[in-house]
């Protein structure tokens, strides 16, 4: 039974300040995920690896095709949701690790890691950022930091935390150990495999053979799903 | 968020002419609890207008607004009395103006900006509508040793965290915010934003922000409409609009924000 199933998604970009070229990237999407099972998309750069994980979150809107979604009984078509249930999908549903944090002035990382699913903190909330932190090696006097300043690593891990906190059945992953070193790969390999374990279904993006070969249940070249240009 | 229940406030065909001048065109949408939605166009694309409208300071030449009242009960706002309006002003909604001036009385203290609209819900007690303040004055991080100055002698950003203290003081289920951070250098936006980030997703409010300016919309709005020449032409959740815009004016607005 699919988590995530995805079948003939389209999605043309038109740039009307270009003189309304358009750009076909992809015709013919189709995939499906199960739970606990880690399917990683592959392809050279450009090729809209990328715009298939946002088309799945809602953040870009797809041209034709479905991009269906369980949740408990329900099961919802993305490609036509509403904003209002896409939004409910994101807090109970759906988690995006994005490629770069987007950094929200003032808020200390800790906050920012905590408050990942509802804008707001709890103390359970609070405890677990605090345990994702200490995983992936954040040093405790950053905690309390707002993260605009980090590291381009430091910033991936703060992001890859706030991602991994809520505890959801859908995961797109997107680049998340790209500049990471050894040992915090092997720390997000692991959190991957703990997802696994508890019933998520993950869609990634990897460029590093070896983790890629630690997550993957299965590749899918995307490049058989590109629009003839 | 609740799947099944009816919104907070309904637009339907909202139009308004100035004379032979049009003001805003056809516009309807919902909004829910806890939903904040921004409303993104230059000068002149009718974004004020409609927020004149919605908080019933304009009335619509056609199209009508409804509201579902803290009894449940979903009305037509031009039925409602003048005083039934006046009552939805004071507490259930809450309007923060651009020029914070306009939101504030100058001449009375800090503490009284706030107190004022507890008193006008019929709070008497005078130690309890202190604390209160001081409570709200700490929130918006007005320190309190200044309660009993007027707002002349705060800057900018201390006003504009003034006049939210005073709206957000009855508990308002909807805010309406025109323009909130447009007075204010970028290092004091960064902490009026924040501070109504926090202020927003804590109490569930429903927001509806006007705005020229993109960030904002994107720090603080679930979803966003883009109005141009009086008519909304793109629609949709914050993220789509902005990464992913699909009208040309849309792509025009995204593609001329300067990188910091």
């Amino acid at each position: 039974m699919f988590a995530l199933k995805l079948s003939g998604v389209a999605k043309t970009f038109t740039m009307h300040l270009q003189g309304g070229i358009r750009l076909p990237v992809f015709a013919d999407v189709a995939f499906e995920v199960e739970p606990s099972e880690c399917v990683v998309l592959a392809a050279p750069s450009g090729a809209g690896k990328s715009s298939i994980l946002k088309m799945i979150y809602g953040a870009y809107r797809c041209d034709q095709g479905g991009i269906l979604v369980r949740h408990a009984e329900d099961v919802t078509d993305v490609a036509v949701a509403e904003p209002r249930r896409i939004l409910h999908l994101r807090r109970h549903v759906i988690g995006y690790v994005s490629q770069f944090l987007r950094a929200v002035p003032r808020v200390p990382a800790i906050e920012v890691v905590a408050a990942a699913a509802t804008g707001t903190s709890s103390e359970a909330e609070r405890t677990r950022a605090a345990e994702l932190l200490c995983r992936l090696n954040i040093p405790e006097r950053l905690w309390t930091l707002p993260p605009a300043t980090f590291s381009g690593g430091e910033q991936q891990r703060i992001n890859i935390a706030r991602g991994f906190l809520p505890a959801l059945p859908i995961l797109l992953l997107d680049e998340p150990t790209a500049s990471l070193d050894q040992t915090n790969r092997a720390v997000v390999v692991d959190l991957i495999a703990e997802k696994k374990r508890r019933g998520a279904a993950i869609v990634a993006i990897v460029h590093d053979e070896d983790v890629r070969d630690a997550i993957a249940d299965r590749i899918i070249d995307v490049a058989r799903f590109a629009a003839e240009a | 968020m609740m799947e099944n229940e009816r919104p907070l406030l309904v637009a339907e065909n909202l139009t308004k002419w100035y004379g032979r001048q049009l003001g805003c065109r056809d516009i309807s949408f919902d909004l829910y609890e806890g939903e904040v939605l921004a409303v993104v166009g230059e000068s002149g694309s009718g974004k004020s207008t409609l927020l004149q409208l919605l908080s019933v300071q304009l009335e619509p030449s056609a199209g009508r607004v409804s509201y579902r009242m803290r009894d449940g009960i979903t009305r037509d706002l031009a039925t409602l009395s003048e005083a039934e309006r006046r009552f939805l002003l004071r507490t259930d909604w809450g309007y923060v103006h651009q020029d914070p001036t306009l939101g504030l009385r100058m001449a009375v203290s800090a503490g009284a900006n706030v107190g004022e609209r507890l008193m006008a819900v019929g709070w008497r007690h005078y130690g309890r509508i202190r604390t209160t303040a001081i409570d709200w004055l700490d929130r918006v991080e007005i320190d309190s040793g200044r309660i009993d100055e007027s707002p002349r002698s705060y800057s900018g950003g201390m006003r504009q965290r003034l006049q939210i203290a005073r709206n957000l003081v009855t508990n308002p289920r909807l805010i309406f915010m025109d323009e909130p951070t447009g007075g204010l250098d970028v290092s004091v936006q960064a902490r009026v934003l924040d501070l109504l980030r926090g202020i927003v997703a804590e109490f569930d409010l429903a927001a509806i922000i006007v705005t020229h300016d993109l960030a904002v919309a994107r720090l603080l709005a679930h979803r966003t409409m883009v109005m141009k020449g009086g008519a909304v032409i793109e629609t949709g959740l914050t993220d789509q609009v902005l990464d992913d815009p699909q009208e040309p004016y849309t792509q025009l607005l995204v593609s001329s924000i300067l990188p910091p």
